[in-house]
């Protein structure tokens, strides 16, 4: 593929990418925005829905997420599969994302490194789990049942996490790289979840940027969160989707940009969910580290 | 420990706020912290209370913030969503409030939160044309009195001792109306198109609507509420019921 002359045709549009969702930025689809969207039809790279949110036999949610896919790329993000469980995957519950799949043909797929189902039922949180082979080769496993379910692959996203596992012998990037050895699954790398474990844990934020292996990643997540102290007094990041996206995490996103190059990157917002404008003004601040990305990447190329 | 008990150990400890944290847990001082655990207790327990409060809005009305959210963290603690299909999440609170002691001096709640739960019930159940009256116009009139009424796959119907409907609809501005007669209603939620409507019926239809949905032939459902009202005008109730989109098909005989 001649990159240069791909990146110049979609100047515009955005930029391809093997994935399929443009390397541009991409908004939440939230119902209080449905009708908005539909009638202004904002410059938005892509929209992305909770899968959970569209599981209903019918109403709202399908007639819009039907106008908002035929207008716009779709990106399908699940909640609650929940991948790291010990126990087995919800049959019933992969059949719903695969009819979800073959009915609105999103251009990605992602789910999480965490659990959320046990015995007692769905715990609504995404929970995290200690990196071992044995953790490993399950985890593989509901990666590998879960694309053949929905027929195509998956990006598995890094998690936030508040605690550490003693039993852990794997690091979390290792794990990573090596379900997505195993599996054939994609990346989806959040950016604000790195920020968030980095700082709660003593890590160095760039540093797990710099060793990330940025050719499995597909999409990028950014999110504000919120920041409190721990029992020792220590900062202790919350991963909450209720804010804009804090400076740190964006300059984090920057450096992540000039190792993946153009990438496409959800603005996740979830609660106390704003006007539309306030979003779009998010997706715009993406849309612009992007395109100066890319351009740096033309002068590079150019220049080589 | 494997892994299965490991994350036994964890879910355990998440659900009960007294319960010691599990162990193995550490962090980067090298112990665990119950603060950081209490971020993933708060999570699940604050995740499934909003959801609550979203769905039953007009209840965390009618009894305040921090009453609806002791009785949701209560109906919670035992009652995990059985599925990851949080629009479904508390289908039976109604029931878990009417059996609440706490909430028993509003003896009107577990209705408001009946309708609140057949809303988004409507909100998410399958599409489908509503009957039209003119499916009814083409038949025999001697064929209709053992018609059957399927209702449409969004419709509830809600017979209340109290005025629900009125109490639902003056909380939905952004001031309190007024409840006019406090008198017993029967509600209608359905979704013929893409809006969900709460309508409240004319008393005297109440026990006909309640037949037919209970799957009552058209002439048995009639005859039940001319026998309750004499004054049942059966052309208005089937004529109006239809013009709400409250049945999407018809059977001819009883239902198998």
């Amino acid at each position: 593929m001649n990159a240069v002359a791909c990146e110049d045709f979609h100047a515009r549009e955005g930029y391809p990418t093997l994935k399929g969702l443009p390397a541009r930025a991409g908004l939440g689809l939230k119902p209080e925005h449905y009708s908005h969207v539909l009638e202004a039809r904002p410059d938005v790279g892509f929209f992305e829905v909770h899968a959970e949110n569209y599981m209903g036999a019918g109403g709202p949610p399908h007639h819009y997420l039907e106008a908002v896919a035929g207008l716009y790329p779709l990106s399908l993000h699940g909640v609650g599969l929940s991948i790291g469980a010990a126990g087995p995957l919800d049959t019933a519950h992969l059949r719903r994302l695969r009819d979800l799949i073959d009915r609105y043909r999103p251009q990605s797929f992602s789910e999480h490194l965490a659990w959320s189902t046990h015995d007692t039922g769905f715990l609504n949180d995404l929970l995290p789990l200690p990196y071992t082979p044995e953790t490993l080769a399950r985890v593989s496993q509901h990666v590998d049942e879960a694309q053949q379910a929905i027929g195509r692959q998956l990006l598995l996203e890094n998690p936030s996490t508040y605690l550490l596992f003693a039993e852990s012998t794997i690091d979390e990037i290792d794990f990573l790289e090596a379900v997505a050895a195993r599996t054939g699954c994609g990346l989806l790398l959040d950016v604000n979840n790195v920020m968030v474990s980095c700082v709660n844990h003593r890590l160095d934020p760039a540093a797990y940027i710099d060793r990330f292996p940025v050719e499995r990643v597909g999409e990028i997540h950014l999110a504000g969160y919120d920041e409190t102290v721990d029992g020792a007094g220590d900062r202790l990041l919350i991963d909450a989707h209720g804010s804009p996206v804090k400076t740190d995490v964006m300059a984090l996103y920057d450096l992540t940009l000039a190792r993946t190059g153009p990438v496409p990157t959800l603005i996740e917002w979830d609660n106390d969910v704003p006007a539309f404008p306030t979003l779009h003004a998010e997706a715009v601040r993406v849309d612009a580290l992007i395109a100066s990305q890319a351009a740096r990447r033309n002068v590079l190329k150019r220049a080589g | 420990m494997d892994f299965a008990t490991g994350q036994h150990a964890f879910a355990q400890a998440l659900l009960h706020a007294d319960a010691p944290l599990p162990v193995g847990l550490t962090g980067a001082s090298g112990t665990a912290d119950a603060a950081r655990f209490a971020v993933y207790r708060n999570n699940v327990h604050v995740g499934l209370t909003r959801a609550l409060a979203q769905r039953f809005g007009v209840t965390e009305q009618l009894v305040g913030a921090e009453f609806f959210a002791g009785m949701a963290r209560a109906y919670a603690q035992d009652r995990k969503p059985s599925s990851p299909l949080i629009i479904n999440y508390g289908d039976d609170f109604p029931d878990f409030i009417a059996g609440f002691g706490p909430a028993q001096a509003l003896p009107y709640l577990p209705d408001v939160a009946r309708l609140e739960a057949a809303w988004t019930q409507a909100y998410h159940a399958a599409d489908a044309t509503p009957l039209a009256l003119a499916r009814l116009a083409s038949l025999a009139p001697e064929a209709l009195a053992g018609l059957v009424l399927f209702p449409h796959p969004s419709a509830t119907l809600l017979r209340s001792p109290h005025p629900v409907g009125a109490i639902w609809a003056a909380h939905q501005g952004t001031e309190l109306a007024d409840i006019e007669a406090w008198q017993p209603e029967t509600v209608l939620v359905v979704r013929p198109e893409m809006a969900v409507n709460v309508h409240v019926l004319p008393a005297q239809d109440g026990l006909f609507a309640a037949r037919l949905f209970a799957g009552g032939t058209l002439g048995a459902a009639a005859e039940a509420a001319l026998t309750e009202q004499p004054t049942f005008d059966f052309g208005a109730a089937l004529v109006g019921l239809l013009s709400l989109g409250a049945f999407a098909d018809i059977h001819h005989g009883d239902v198998p």
